[in-house]
């Protein structure tokens, strides 16, 4: 047993390695120029050399990409529980945000560009954008999915739209909330690196812009790496939040 | 007081219809059911049962005719309801104990009262929990409990606020038969200690000959009530009543009833 769970937990790490390594191999046997594919060995040594730049970038990065991810968890909560707890919310809102959420947020960076400049105001306000919309449909789909009988139950006492929704409604969609959470992290990143890849001096996409300007592929996936490495323990971070604040939505899989 | 009827719940000529233009879902119903009284409903399904109990409660209005409870005609959600259905709804955050108690968070005057009162409440609760055979349970969470359980429990929060009315949905349809008869006289202990109000919908006809003072029968889609049967057997009844005569006659009684309802 306890020889599984050690197993187990070594799993992603023997994955990772093994990537590491098959990218290694098939960039040595077939002999690719470093200017297209870098090995990650090369990669990791130029990031070493970097460091300082790096450091400096992805602390902008990391700074940036929360600051959107707070805005969007404020927003999308409060937008979510009135698309969720209002029919007439919902109508009304959906297809705009559905519209919203289809435009590629890319498209929108010389828009704040034009309105806020070039630097880390547009870099928040993409992360913002573009994660969001996964906190407002989980937050809504959490209060919707409410039980007609267990609605029934409190009508029939007396409860207030408003009682059903913290007695019930809100315990109710923290599993969903929490779980949309890691998503919209991940895809602050992507909204952050993208503003400041187009448009700005600072953070791991300007300096992934201007290395590949200099042709300097191996420092271009340093940063890839870095960015892959700062979502991944983001991601880890909210979903250990998940499992400690909702032991009782993960009741088949005992976490300890 | 002005011509106070003796009946407490009283359904006079209503009809339902679930939206303007439909089908009828409820032809013309008339009941008259006493303080204290325990009635059953059994019919086919699909013949509107579910959709009694609401128009009692207040959740849904009448298409025709008026709802009395209590001398007073129903227009909205009446606040003193304890309600139970085949799925116990219990919420899977809260424990058994806390779960029991949400009904003090939200009528009135108990709402005000329970965060001062709160070590009087939990004594009541438990001694209700207590009653239904779930004593030392009372700090699990719902997913810890069996099926039985579970219902007992959603049993306990539909009277905790000691309601005048209670309607069951059939509370006992998802359960063994052994737990389900268990569960019948647990129901029928709580209900002769403090009588209340009882309207149990239920498609098994032993349940509704056991536990209800008059049984009505009702037709196919759109429903009406074809048979008033009041329900003498002595009480409290239990294992021994239901290999009686009287008793199985009865069941077969509203078989036969429920054959030609269903051969219509």
């Amino acid at each position: 047993m306890a020889k599984k769970k050690d197993l187990s937990k070594a799993t992603p790490w023997i994955s990772a390695i093994g990537l590491f390594v098959i990218w290694e191999l098939i960039v040595r046997i077939f002999n690719i120029p470093v200017y297209i594919l870098p090995t990650p060995s090369e990669s990791i040594m130029v990031g070493w050399d970097f460091r300082g730049a790096i450091w400096m970038h992805a602390v902008h990065t990391l700074y940036t990409t929360l600051a959107g991810f707070a805005i969007a968890v404020v927003f999308g909560v409060v937008l979510g529980a009135l698309v969720g707890s209002s029919k007439a919310v919902y109508d009304a809102a959906n297809p705009l945000l559905v519209g919203f959420n289809s435009v590629p947020k890319v498209a929108l960076v010389p828009v704040l560009v034009m309105w806020f400049g070039i630097g880390t105001v547009p870099a928040i306000i993409t992360a913002f954008l573009i994660s969001f919309f996964p906190i407002v449909v989980n937050v809504a789909t959490g209060l919707a999915t409410l039980e007609p009988e267990l609605r029934d139950v409190l009508r029939s006492l007396g409860a207030t739209r408003r009682d059903i929704l913290v007695k019930v409604g809100f315990p109710r969609a923290m599993p969903y909330f929490f779980a949309s959470l890691k998503v919209a992290i991940t895809l602050a990143f992507v909204g952050s690196v993208i503003s400041e890849t187009v448009a700005s001096n600072l953070g791991v996409g300007y300096l992934m812009l201007s290395a590949s300007s200099k042709f300097n592929m191996p420092l271009v996936f340093a940063g890839l790496l870095v960015i892959a490495v700062m979502g991944i323990a983001m991601y880890e971070l909210f979903n250990i939040i998940e499992r400690r604040s909702t032991k009782w939505a993960n009741r088949g899989n005992p976490t300890n | 007081m002005t011509a106070v009827s003796k009946s407490f719940v009283e359904l006079d000529n209503v009809r339902l219809r679930y939206s303007e233009g439909d089908d009828l879902a409820l032809e013309t119903t008339n009941m008259k059911i006493n303080k204290g009284e325990f009635i059953a409903v059994v019919g086919p399904s699909g013949c509107g049962k579910s959709s009694l109990l609401k128009l009692v409660s207040g959740l849904m209005p009448p298409s025709e005719g008026t709802v009395i409870v209590d001398n007073k005609e129903v227009s909205g959600p009446l606040k003193i309801v304890g309600m139970a259905f085949q799925n116990p709804t219990l919420l899977p955050w809260r424990t058994t104990l806390d779960n029991v108690l949400l009904p003090m968070e939200i009528v009135k005057p108990h709402r005000n009262r329970l965060r001062k009162h709160r070590t009087e409440y939990e004594d009541r609760a438990r001694k209700l929990l207590a009653s239904v055979g779930l004593a030392g349970h009372e700090d699990k969470y719902p997913w810890e409990l069996s099926g039985g359980m579970q219902q007992r429990a959603s049993l306990c929060r539909s009277l905790i606020h000691e309601p005048d009315l209670l309607m069951l949905d059939e509370p006992f349809g998802a359960l063994d038969a052994f737990t389900r008869e268990e569960l019948w006289d647990i129901l029928q202990n709580l209900w002769m200690v403090r009588p209340f109000t009882v309207i149990l919908v239920t498609h098994d006809l032993r349940e509704a000959a056991y536990l209800a003072d008059t049984i009505y029968v009702m037709s196919k889609r759109p429903g009406t009530i074809l048979v008033q049967r009041e329900n003498t057997l002595p009480r409290p009844r239990d294992q021994e009543t239901t290999f009686t005569q009287p008793f199985t006659d009865l069941v077969h009684e509203l078989r036969s009833h429920i054959r030609d309802v269903r051969a219509a």
